[in-house]
């Protein structure tokens, strides 16, 4: 599935609740269920700072695809993580760089990502970008 | 007191936030502005907006007057000797950039010692980082034990003949703390070091008198105490003013000029380069008449009775951790849940309509001495009430529930 396509499939998931605490229910398990990322990884190198929660990311290439990997020290944070990875990792640098991810904002978590939030979530998605454009640019 | 009065002079308080009624818990941030500020703002560019000092024309001349009446209104209100004493900036930060630059110009050298303490915001610690950096001088930082009390034997300790000057806030933004500002004062004097008090936290919630502490430099910001953003002060005393040199260069703090030389203006023009925030002094001046009018006393015992109330209240919550246990405190609630992280706590709060303050409050050094990564603070004001507080409650119990 190509990145808009699995945003279609989590704003169908996010359509089925009636209120602001299913929905942040859903989050908080998202959070939970995020791969445990290798303590390795939760190194000063892969921080992405953010004063109100911290963020930190890997990725690696293969075969032309991007995979990323991300934990958080905040669990609702960690749940909104989930969903970038699961719309992001494992596609082309091209489509991680063009991608504008609405459906965050059909979902209603666009301000998640505000940068004046400072829940390092901005500058995770800058970060995923930069790493897609770094992997472009090595393939020439 | 009447606190449902109190409650209707302030417009933003019944609107809502996700669709519940807004409970603004986030006061030591900034507090909401009670229409007479809003009014008196508002009126200045209605009825006389105009640049002061300067016009012969009469709408200049009263937009001096009120400018000059609000300076003396803070002249009163802090009990200052003198009204020029009284320098306007744009806020508490501003005011100890300045002092920390000025000051440093005309006071400090090499090997010289300046205090503050463990507890600062970062606007009190940086300034006078940068300042050592810049003359090879020394920041001798004053320990806070595990209940966020002031070591006051180390402070003993540490002042000696080489201290300059010790800069200390009046009320912890983090942790609500009431420092004995007074004993500071006179100790710091008996061995000939200049104080300086950050009294950002302080000034909505007790009352002031420059010459009864005798403190040398005090700092405060409008929007802290019911007036507008972008207004603060920068209190010194006249002898030590006169002898700093001007912050910045430009507009009314200049006296002649040609391309060779330069003189500056007196007191307080000196340190008032560009056109100031006369609106802003404006709102500030109605500020202050709307705590004259409660009184400051009747404000500390009401909100120190608020504060006792959600204390104990809050302590009953299986897994609340109070951080900053002073027995002396303000009406600040620094606190953490179980194991949720400030951030989660903030984020469901915020969906309840309850805005508190969640992160490390522009404090990490106190984070990093208590190991933890920030705290989740309600900080009350003097429209808050016993209903709010049970509200809070209620939205602390609903959010463990959720990340239980």
């Amino acid at each position: 599935m190509n990145i808009e396509e699995i945003g279609q499939e989590i704003v169908e998931e996010f359509s089925m609740f009636d209120d602001w605490m299913d929905k942040y229910n859903y989050l908080i398990e998202l959070g939970r269920d995020l791969e445990i990322i290798d303590e390795k990884y939760r190194d000063q190198q892969h921080l992405i700072t953010g004063c109100q929660s911290r963020v930190w990311l890997s990725a690696e290439e293969k075969e032309g695809r991007i995979y990323f990997k991300a934990d958080s020290d905040a669990v609702i944070t960690k749940g909104i993580v989930n969903l970038l990875i699961r719309a992001l990792s494992g596609q082309t640098a091209e489509d991680i760089i063009n991608d504008k991810l609405d459906f965050l904002e059909q979902i209603g978590l666009k301000d998640h990502l505000s940068p004046t939030r400072a829940n390092g979530l901005s500058s995770m998605v800058k970060q995923m970008k930069l790493y897609a454009l770094a992997f472009k640019a090595k393939k020439g | 007191m009447d606190i449902q009065n109190i409650r209707n002079q302030f417009p933003i308080l019944s609107r809502k936030v996700n669709n519940k009624p807004l409970i603004y818990l986030d006061n030591s941030a900034t507090t909401q502005k009670p229409q007479s500020v809003i009014d008196a703002v508002s009126n200045y560019y209605t009825q006389i907006n105009s640049n002061v000092h300067r016009g012969v024309h009469q709408l200049s001349q009263l937009a001096t007057d009120a400018f000059e009446e609000a300076r003396k209104s803070v002249q009163e209100f802090i009990n200052a000797k003198e009204h020029h004493e009284v320098i306007i900036t744009k806020g508490t930060t501003e005011s100890i950039n300045m002092l920390a630059w000025s000051f440093g110009e005309a006071f400090i050298k090499e090997g010289d010692e300046i205090l503050v303490s463990e507890m600062e915001h970062h606007a009190n610690i940086v300034p006078w980082q940068m300042l050592c950096e810049r003359k090879k001088a020394k920041l001798k930082v004053i320990a806070v034990d595990e209940n966020g009390v002031l070591k006051m034997q180390e402070f003993a300790n540490l002042l000696n003949s080489n201290t300059k000057i010790v800069s200390i806030a009046h009320i912890s933004n983090t942790l609500g703390t009431i420092n004995p500002i007074k004993e500071i004062i006179d100790k710091a004097h008996k061995l000939g070091a200049l104080v300086h008090i950050d009294g950002a936290q302080a000034v909505a919630h007790t009352a002031l008198d420059m010459q009864e502490l005798d403190v040398d430099f005090y700092s405060f910001s409008a929007h802290k105490m019911y007036g507008p953003m972008g207004i603060g002060i920068f209190y010194g005393k006249e002898q030590l003013l006169n002898k700093m040199p001007p912050y910045q260069y430009g507009g009314e703090m200049i006296d002649q000029v040609s391309f060779t030389k330069t003189t500056f203006n007196e007191l307080p023009y000196k340190f008032e380069a560009g056109t100031p925030n006369v609106g802003g002094m404006l709102g500030l001046q109605a500020a202050i008449k709307f705590l004259s009018d409660i009184g400051l006393d009747q404000i500390k015992t009401y909100e120190d009775e608020l504060l006792n109330y959600a204390t104990l209240e809050l302590q009953k919550i299986e897994g609340f951790r109070m951080i900053g246990n002073s027995p002396h405190k303000a009406s600040v609630l620094s606190f953490l849940l179980d194991e949720i992280h400030p951030f989660d706590a903030g984020t469901i709060l915020d969906q309840l309509g309850i805005a508190v303050r969640t992160g490390n409050h522009c404090a990490q050094p106190i984070m990093d001495k208590m190991g933890i990564p920030g705290t989740i603070r309600a900080s009350l004001a003097i429209y808050n009430t016993t209903e709010e507080i049970d509200a809070l409650i209620l939205g602390i119990k609903k959010t463990q529930q959720m990340f239980l």
